[in-house]
């Protein structure tokens, strides 16, 4: 995710993978389900805008390689255990004398120091340890994680941010430096309203499964069941909520399923901060009866006549067939000529007036660039590239 | 080791016209890293987040929210009337003395305000503008009204996460509103960079709806290439067994256990030391995953003697991933966290010692530091004025009787 988000705003990245590839490319799922190393879908999405070469870097010839390399880099991202590059001699002071301008971006499940740094992790412990996963799932079941590998994904993109900001000091003042990346506390700092909450109130937030918590206490629900999926909706109290209730109401009377007492409530003045738990619940049974006989596109399509805050709970296809991302030219078509296909990709995740941050080149395949780089650009001879290849060096 | 006090982003000047969650979180990993960022804001229409829970004692006031305290440390607050002629003016001097212009608002508000990207830019030529948005400043739908809590839903999040036997999951909090940040950040500093080459600003439209879906591209192109759809997978892990979440002694509390090889799954046989961890049924990863419901129940069965924290250590000891699912107060307290300034506690005028944000990731050389906590309400008002933009105390006590701030 780091690589890819410095890729896409320009920066010539290249992935080392080790000569049998890299792991993520085993992750699920495989184009046409084809359990490939050259065909993950999960290695696709994050390693777009890239070039790629293999080197094994636990060899001389590979350590010395890696060295020239350095020579020539602005960033280098890694993500092995803390203590592993230095093993190699290639931890950040080793690597800093080569190249002091370097900004060395580590990303580790603890970060590189402190009694946590050698535990194992993966990303349901980073979840878990940075306190996301407390406030995630149903109150009569375990705490559930979100959607895999969000913590990898949340330090990913911190690691960018973190780079990108050791590159503004580098620029003024020449000085390169180690960003150290916790993959716990980038999902710790993902938690911050359950700590605010502790903080301030010294009140727990629990797990509200498809619902939110009021500051009455009171829970509102977030998530309904509709016709054939799920739609995303907030009772929303005095004017934010005016519109949006007063439009359902008159939709649902028009269609003769407004109950009473939902016809005696002010919708300018309804308060969540006194709302009870019993008219919540009363709410809550006729909305939903109501929105079970509509479609999530019926649903969205009367939120958006009428501006009312409404969403459709999307999966991958109701994303695919969003109106505002196709107005937006969001999707993007890549093409995959080793697999005779083009490749539908979420696009640029920025419109910049100066600059595109689409993408340009399909992620690469394994040691695709290794003429290109060793050859080409180290200029490492044709029979130096046969004898490293035959090591197993490249 | 720091090598001087000098911080990243030091000289830095933004003038922070956003407001909730996205906008300010954005700005926080600025003003960490040391640019001046001053929160422009309005008594009349005060910051969502102002207004939101939790409060000090329970009590609302626009000073006593928990919720924009933790995301605001290290900011200055000008309470600006941008209604008034007067209030303007100061607004465009602020324009004038910024690199970078954030905004947050519903797309076409802040053009309404005669702030647009067309009108600053006429102010200061080579300004950075962030817009960040739900749905992004073009579109049929941009100006469609919500919050980050919608965009969990729009955004796929919702329906990737949870049971596969329940609803998806509702999150709790604005999960978005952590997304797009992370992506704005780095934008940002390659707008600085781009200026400092070629002597030019830009425009920068941030969605938060589409750098969430990036959260999601594998299960997107899933689509795209398969045609599959998927579902929500709870705590497992195709690829792991046993890998979930187990509940340990005290109420309510849980250890994620998560063994991948078959190295590690010896360790945890041997931690266990019960008769069924020897069963054939659970000798090799197939057999575990297709016995899976009845392993995690035995497992669980062992669990609830330990605390979370002694389990996750004899797990870790024992060379297995696993972790404490740990609350509010736990990540406070964390060992780890602390040693990492992950939070700062930074005394409040009103709220008292209370906890920001802190640090998102160690620089080496230039480490974020605590200057200020969260600032009230216009707090900064008059130093803005007289400090950064350099106005007498004349014309600042001239713009006061004018009407300029609320």
């Amino acid at each position: 995710m780091c690589g890819k988000i410095l890729g896409d705003l320009g920066a010539d990245v290249i992935k080392i993978e080790p000569p049998n590839g890299d792991l993520s490319r085993s992750i699920a799922p495989f184009y046409h389900d084809i359990p490939d190393p050259q065909k993950s879908l999960f290695w696709f999405a994050y390693n777009s805008n890239k070039r790629g070469i293999t080197l094994n870097i636990e060899t001389a010839d590979g350590q010395q390689i890696f060295q020239r390399l350095i020579e020539n880099t602005d960033f280098l991202i890694e993500s092995f255990n803390p203590g592993y590059m230095d093993g190699l001699g290639l931890g950040y002071s080793a690597l800093s004398q080569i190249n002091p301008r370097l900004m060395m971006v580590s990303i580790t499940p603890f970060g590189q120091s402190g009694p946590h740094k050698d535990y194992k992790s993966s990303d349901i412990v980073s979840m878990a340890m940075g306190g996301f996963m407390y406030i995630c799932g149903d109150a009569d079941r375990p705490p559930v994680r979100p959607v895999a590998p969000q913590a990898y994904l949340n330090a990913g993109a911190d690691a960018a941010a973190g780079a990108m900001l050791a590159y503004y000091h580098r620029e003024m003042t020449g000085e390169g430096q180690q960003v150290d990346i916790s993959i716990q506390e980038s999902v710790a700092l993902s938690s911050y309203l359950a700590v605010a909450y502790w903080e301030i109130s010294r009140f727990r937030m629990k797990r509200y499964g498809n619902s939110r918590l009021l500051g009455s206490r009171v829970l509102s629900r977030m998530v309904w069941p509709c016709k054939d999926g799920y739609v995303n909706f907030v009772i929303l109290g005095g004017a934010t909520g005016s519109r949006t209730n007063n439009a359902l109401v008159k939709w649902m009377d028009e269609e003769g399923m407004l109950p009473d007492f939902m016809r005696g409530i002010d919708w300018d003045k309804f308060d969540l901060a006194t709302v009870t738990e019993d008219l919540m619940n009363l709410l809550n049974e006729s909305v939903e009866r109501f929105f079970l006989k509509h479609t999530k596109a019926q649903l969205y399509e009367w939120a958006i006549r009428t501006q009312a805050m409404l969403y459709p709970v999307s999966n991958s296809e109701d994303l695919l067939q969003n109106v505002q991302l196709s107005d937006r030219n969001f999707w993007t078509k890549v093409d995959h000529p080793e697999l005779g296909d083009t490749i539908t990709y979420p696009g640029a995740w920025a419109i910049s007036s100066e600059a595109n941050l689409d993408i340009r080149c399909r992620a690469p395949l394994i040691g695709e660039h290794n003429q290109e780089v060793y050859e080409g650009e180290l200029g490492i001879t044709k029979e130096e590239l046969t004898m490293l290849k035959q090591s197993g060096v490249i | 080791m720091p090598s001087s006090g000098r911080q990243a982003l030091q000289g830095i000047k933004v003038a922070d016209f956003s407001w909730s969650a996205a906008g300010p979180i954005t700005t926080r990993y600025l003003a960490a890293h040391g640019a001046a960022v001053v929160r422009v804001e309005s008594a009349g229409r005060p910051d969502v987040l102002r207004t939101s829970s939790p409060f000090k004692d329970g009590k609302p006031g626009v000073d006593r929210s928990g919720n924009f305290a933790i995301l605001n440390a290290n900011k200055y607050s000008i309470s600006l009337n941008l209604k008034s002629p007067r209030g303007r003016e100061v607004a465009r001097k602020l324009i004038a003395w910024a690199d970078i212009v954030a905004e947050s608002f519903t797309p076409g508000v802040i053009e309404r305000q005669g702030l647009g990207y067309d009108d600053i830019r006429k102010i200061k030529p080579d300004i950075i503008m962030l817009r960040t948005s739900n749905q992004g400043q073009t579109g049929s739908q941009a100006k469609q009204p919500g919050f980050g809590q919608h965009l969990v839903g729009l955004s796929g999040l919702s329906y990737y996460s949870g049971w596969p036997d329940r609803d998806p999951l509702g999150f709790g909090m604005a999960y978005t509103d952590v997304i797009a940040p992370r992506f704005a950040v780095a934008a940002l500093i390659a707008a600085l960079d781009y200026r400092r080459r070629t002597g030019k600003g830009q425009v920068l439209d941030v969605a938060q709806l589409e750098t969430a879906i990036h959260f999601l591209a594998p299960q997107m192109l899933d689509y795209t290439v398969n045609g599959r759809i998927g579902n929500r997978e709870g705590n497992r892990c195709p690829y792991a067994c046993p890998h979930g979440v187990f509940p340990c002694r005290d109420e309510d509390t849980w250890c994620v256990i998560a063994v991948f090889t078959d190295a590690e799954w010896n360790s945890f046989k041997q931690m266990v030391n019960k008769p069924w961890a020897e069963d054939a049924r659970f000798s090799t990863l197939l057999y575990r995953k297709k016995n899976e419901d009845e392993l995690d129940r035995l497992i669980s069965e062992w669990t609830i003697n330990f605390t979370a924290k002694h389990l996750m250590e004899l797990m870790q000891n024992a060379g297995v991933a696993a972790g404490v699912v740990q609350s509010p107060e736990d990540i406070i307290n964390d060992p780890q966290l602390k040693l990492r300034d992950s939070f700062w506690v930074i005394k409040h005028k009103i709220l008292g010692l209370v906890t920001h944000l802190g640090r998102p990731f160690i620089l080496s050389k230039t480490p974020a530091q605590p200057r200020i906590p969260a600032p009230c309400l216009g707090e900064h008002t008059e130093y803005v004025c007289t400090k950064l933009l350099g106005m007498t105390d004349d014309e600042f006590v001239e713009l006061v009787a004018a009407g300029a701030f609320d």
